[in-house]
């Protein structure tokens, strides 16, 4: 799960993390009246679930109440990365010294969480990332031993030049870990972590994405839950059970398992086909994940013909036969549809489908073939 | 010869009383697994088909001589399963179950290892020689005794591969599904050194996906030290970008991780990658 950055600071602010104070407003009016409120130089941040929003012309400095109100209302009619702004935050313009980077995040390749700081943080750090990677500093840490104080503070003294921001960095590592292992995260990131005024150092911006998995341990973390971060039929086939993402072009694609559904689309477009969606009805499926699949795939218009390709294993093919017939009977499908199944209960699955009347194929490069000249052959006509 | 089971593997399933557990407990035994017994903790005493259930993988592993275990309970119990059986000294572990919280895997991968147990998985098909014992939930009749190797990050996808191996008259010597979570217990640098050692294993097929990098530290590994033909297939290359974890993982990546990166990779280990499975045994073919 993903959060926006008003979020993301607000779960900083619990663990004292130190982060300026925020408002958010959906109009430009209400941004007005943050900027007022605070009084002098405001910066507004568009609030997107997206990076690069800087880049995108998301972020614009006000002085007065009324240029944060024009400044929001700009921000407020953005499209970044295809996604509509629909809320700004607002906050103190600080006088930045120096952009620091702070990230934790979680690394398969050493199994270990990974703390990375850099002296150069801010909007091209992923360019710093490519071209001089030494320049980013990482501390493995393994949950079992926690953040090693002596590792981090030789760290800490070669990036920051005084014991004063030393001390407080450490405290914000050691508070920022103990986020990252109690809320289950897989990344949390400030960048720019932000020197100021005073010897200060801030979380000018946060990032937080949370382990799927591990959600139903924290029931808390339900008020983050932004509706936006899915589309309408990817929210729809969470709620079924289903792994859905869409796609631009026009076969509708049913495959249990991520790493067949992905090389199905793979195949798709190597005949020359475009896949509508990705769709993985997952292990143990019963008939119902199967007639609401199909109910998602169809509800899309673009879709002009449905592939489906199942290699049974925990899923079993009359499962699926049983969910296809299911369909028939209560869903008018008025494009052709491709059967492909094999593996556990085949034959069961494979005459259930015979019986009225489908043709099931067993090659999965026939079957992908057999969709794409039903496209064409559509498009034809 | 095979690697890590064979025809001697004495394997306990916990969760045996579950749809799944039972089901694939029973489908084990039909591919002529030695399944000695079942765990699931309240229904010591009863059994599956003869096969006796007990509370415990201690109590299982006082009656029995056990070799591995297979793990079928859902995901919130998942990460205790794992490290009963670890407790109890059993020295394979495969875990099936899907959507183990990651922390909790991280914690688990070095707590197995501790122990001096193998974890294969989360959120994998198990693994399965042939004609001699199946640890998982890959179906019936796909499989062939033979000399290939198959190392797997997905589940259906593996079917796919070996049902082609299998009709093109390839049969596989050990199949391992290693699971498609970020934190799994065994990975495919293991695996590909346990094949190469392998006398009756000639060839190796590799699947990955798009994601992380452990094809690419795969692809170094091949090119370093291994004498055996290898073939790999990627799944993903038609994924759209975009799908990834902030600043932080494009860092972590320096950029790796896409199908082409893991494409390019194995080409230049000297790898053949195949566009699509059922090229996969020509392309092992020319190879053996």
């Amino acid at each position: 799960m993903k959060i926006h950055e008003y979020q993301a600071k607000e779960l900083f602010g619990e663990y004292g993390i130190p982060v300026q104070a925020q408002e958010t407003a959906t109009e430009p009016q209400a941004a007005r009246q943050a900027a007022e409120r605070f009084g002098g130089e405001v910066v507004i941040k568009a609030q997107v679930l997206v990076g690069g929003r800087g880049k995108a012309g998301g972020v614009k400095l006000a002085a007065s109440g009324e240029e944060a109100e024009r400044k929001a209302g700009e921000i407020l009619a953005l499209q970044i990365k295809d996604l509509p702004v629909e809320r700004v935050l607002i906050a103190p313009a600080a006088e930045i010294q120096q952009e620091y980077y702070l990230g934790l995040i979680l690394d398969r390749g050493s199994k270990t969480i990974v703390l990375m700081i850099s002296a150069e943080g801010g909007v091209d750090i992923e360019e710093l990332a490519a071209t001089s990677p030494e320049k980013i500093r990482q501390l493995p840490i393994k949950p079992v031993d926690g953040v090693e104080v002596g590792a981090l503070r030789k760290l800490l003294a070669e990036i920051f030049p005084s014991p004063q921001l030393q001390k407080q960095a450490e405290e914000t590592v050691e508070k920022l870990y103990r986020l990252f292992i109690e809320n289950d995260c897989s990344l949390v990131e400030i960048n720019p972590y932000a020197k100021v005024d005073g010897e200060q150092l801030l979380a000018l911006d946060a990032k937080i994405n949370f382990d799927d998995n591990a959600l139903y341990k924290h029931p808390e973390l339900e008020r983050f839950k932004n509706p936006e971060e899915y589309s309408a039929d990817e929210i729809e086939a969470r709620r079924h059970g289903l792994s859905f993402v869409s796609l631009d072009g026009d076969i509708g694609c049913i495959v249990n398992g991520a790493g067949l559904a992905m090389a199905t689309l793979d195949i798709v477009k190597l005949y020359g086909g475009n896949p509508a969606n990705f769709l993985d009805v997952g292990g143990s499926s019963s008939p119902e994940k199967v007639l609401n699949a199909l109910r998602i795939i169809l509800g899309n218009p673009k879709v002009k013909a449905i592939l489906i390709n199942i290699f049974g294993g925990i899923t079993r093919c009359d499962d699926i036969a049983n969910g296809i017939l299911m369909a028939m009977d209560q869903i008018e499908i008025k494009v052709p549809m491709v059967i492909r199944l094999i593996g556990t209960n085949d034959v069961e699955g494979r005459k259930l489908l015979t019986e009225r009347g489908f043709q099931v194929a067993e090659q999965l490069s026939d079957a992908v073939a057999q969709v794409v000249r039903q496209v064409e052959g559509g498009a034809a006509q | 010869m095979s690697i890590l089971i064979d025809s001697n593997t004495n394997v306990i399933v916990q969760g045996i009383t579950g749809r799944d557990g039972s089901f694939h407990a029973r489908t084990m035994l039909a591919d002529g697994t030695n399944v000695v017994a079942g765990v699931t903790p309240g229904k010591g005493g009863s059994d599956l088909d003869g096969v006796p259930v007990y509370n415990s993988v201690a109590e299982a592993q006082g009656a029995h001589r056990v070799d591995a275990t297979v793990i079928f309970v859902p995901a919130k119990f998942a990460s205790q399963a794992i490290r009963e059986a670890a407790d109890a000294g059993v020295t394979l572990i495969a875990c099936i179950t899907e959507g183990v919280p990651v922390l909790e895997m991280l914690e688990n991968y070095y707590y197995v290892r501790e122990k001096g147990a193998r974890l294969i998985g989360p959120n994998c098909p198990g693994l399965i020689s042939p004609g001699k014992c199946k640890i998982g939930i890959m179906p019936l009749r796909i499989h062939e005794p033979g000399k290939i190797g198959v190392i797997s990050r997905s589940g259906t996808l593996t079917y796919e591969v070996v049902y082609n191996l299998t009709t093109s008259g390839l049969g596989q010597s050990t199949c391992v599904g290693i699971g498609g979570d970020p934190i799994i217990g065994t990975g495919f640098i293991e695996l590909l050194e346990m094949f190469e050692h392998d006398p009756d294993t000639e060839g190796v097929v590799l699947i990955g996906e798009i994601g992380g990098e452990d094809e690419e530290a795969a692809a170094e590994h091949i090119r370093a030290r291994m004498s055996k033909p290898v073939v790999a297939f990627i799944s993903g290359r038609s994924a759209p970008p975009g799908k990834r974890m902030g600043h932080a993982g494009a860092i972590i990546s320096g950029g790796r991780g896409t199908a082409e990166a893991k494409v390019r990779a194995f080409n230049e280990a000297g790898v053949a990658v195949a566009q699509k499975p059922d090229e996969i045994p020509g392309l092992m073919k020319e190879r053996l």
